[in-house]
C-alpha cells in the first residue's frame, strides 16, 4: 500500500512536468502542407476543432501557419468543419 | 514580367465520366499554358471521398496543378472555375520559397514528417477510393 502511494507521489509530477516543444522548430520544418490531412489531424481534437498552443506546444509562428493550413484543408473538404469522433 | 509559383487544387463533380473529367482537366491545362503559364507539376488524386457533402455529393475528382504564371492570370483562371458547373471547389495558393522547396522534395520522395512521438516516417500516399466501392 505504502509502495503504491509512493509510486504515485514520486512519479506523477515528473510525468506532468515533461517539457513541451515546438515540433516545427525542433525538426526545422518551414512549410505546412494544407493537402496533407493526415498530418493536420494531429492538431485538431475529436470534433475537428483546432487544438490550442498550450496543448500541442507549437510556437506562435507555426500555430498561425497550422491554423491557416487547417482552414484551407477544410475548404477543400479534406478535413471536416465539424465531426463526431474524428479519432 | 514577374511570375510567381502557384498551386491550385480543384474538385470536379463525381457525375462526370472518366473521359469527361480528363477533358475538363485538359481544358484547364491548356488555359494555363495558353496564357504564358508553365506547368511545373500535376497530380490526379482520382475519385476521393469528401470530408463533408458539397452540393449533395459525397465524392469528387481532385486534381492538382502546380504552375508558374503572371499574377494577372490568376484572376481569369479563377473566373473560369466560378463559371464552370463541373467544379465543386477550387483553391489557388501562391507558394513562397519554402512551399516551392517543400513540393520539390515531396516529388523526389525525400520528404519526412514527424509523429508526436518524435519518430520520423515517410509521408504515405493518398488513399484513393475505387469506383466499385461507392
Amino acid at each position: 500500500m505504502s509502495k503504491e502511494t509512493n509510486f504515485i507521489f514520486n512519479q506523477t509530477p515528473q510525468v506532468l512536468q515533461k517539457k513541451k516543444y515546438c515540433r516545427f522548430k525542433k525538426h526545422g520544418i518551414r512549410y505546412i502542407d494544407h493537402k496533407d490531412a493526415e498530418f493536420l489531424l494531429k492538431f485538431v481534437n475529436e470534433q475537428g476543432k483546432i487544438l490550442p498552443r498550450r496543448i500541442t506546444g507549437t510556437s506562435l509562428k507555426y500555430q498561425r501557419k497550422i491554423s491557416v493550413a487547417i482552414k484551407r484543408a477544410r475548404h477543400l473538404a479534406l478535413l471536416p468543419f465539424l465531426a463526431d469522433g474524428l479519432k | 514580367m514577374n511570375t510567381n509559383q502557384y498551386e491550385t487544387v480543384i474538385i470536379l463533380t463525381p457525375v462526370l465520366s472518366e473521359q469527361q473529367m480528363k477533358d475538363a482537366v485538359a481544358g484547364y491545362r491548356e488555359l494555363i499554358t495558353g496564357n504564358g503559364g508553365k506547368l511545373v507539376h500535376e497530380e490526379n488524386w482520382g475519385l476521393t471521398k469528401l470530408a463533408y457533402p458539397i452540393q449533395k455529393k459525397g465524392t469528387g475528382f481532385y486534381h492538382l496543378f502546380e504552375f508558374t504564371a503572371n499574377p494577372e492570370f490568376i484572376k481569369s483562371f479563377e473566373l473560369a472555375f466560378r463559371r464552370d458547373e463541373r467544379v465543386l471547389r477550387y483553391l489557388t495558393v501562391k507558394l513562397d520559397r519554402w512551399g516551392v522547396d517543400f513540393n520539390q522534395r515531396k516529388r523526389n520522395g525525400e520528404l519526412r514528417t514527424v509523429t508526436p512521438q518524435g519518430e520520423k516516417v515517410v509521408v504515405k500516399k493518398k488513399v484513393v477510393i475505387e469506383e466499385d466501392e461507392l
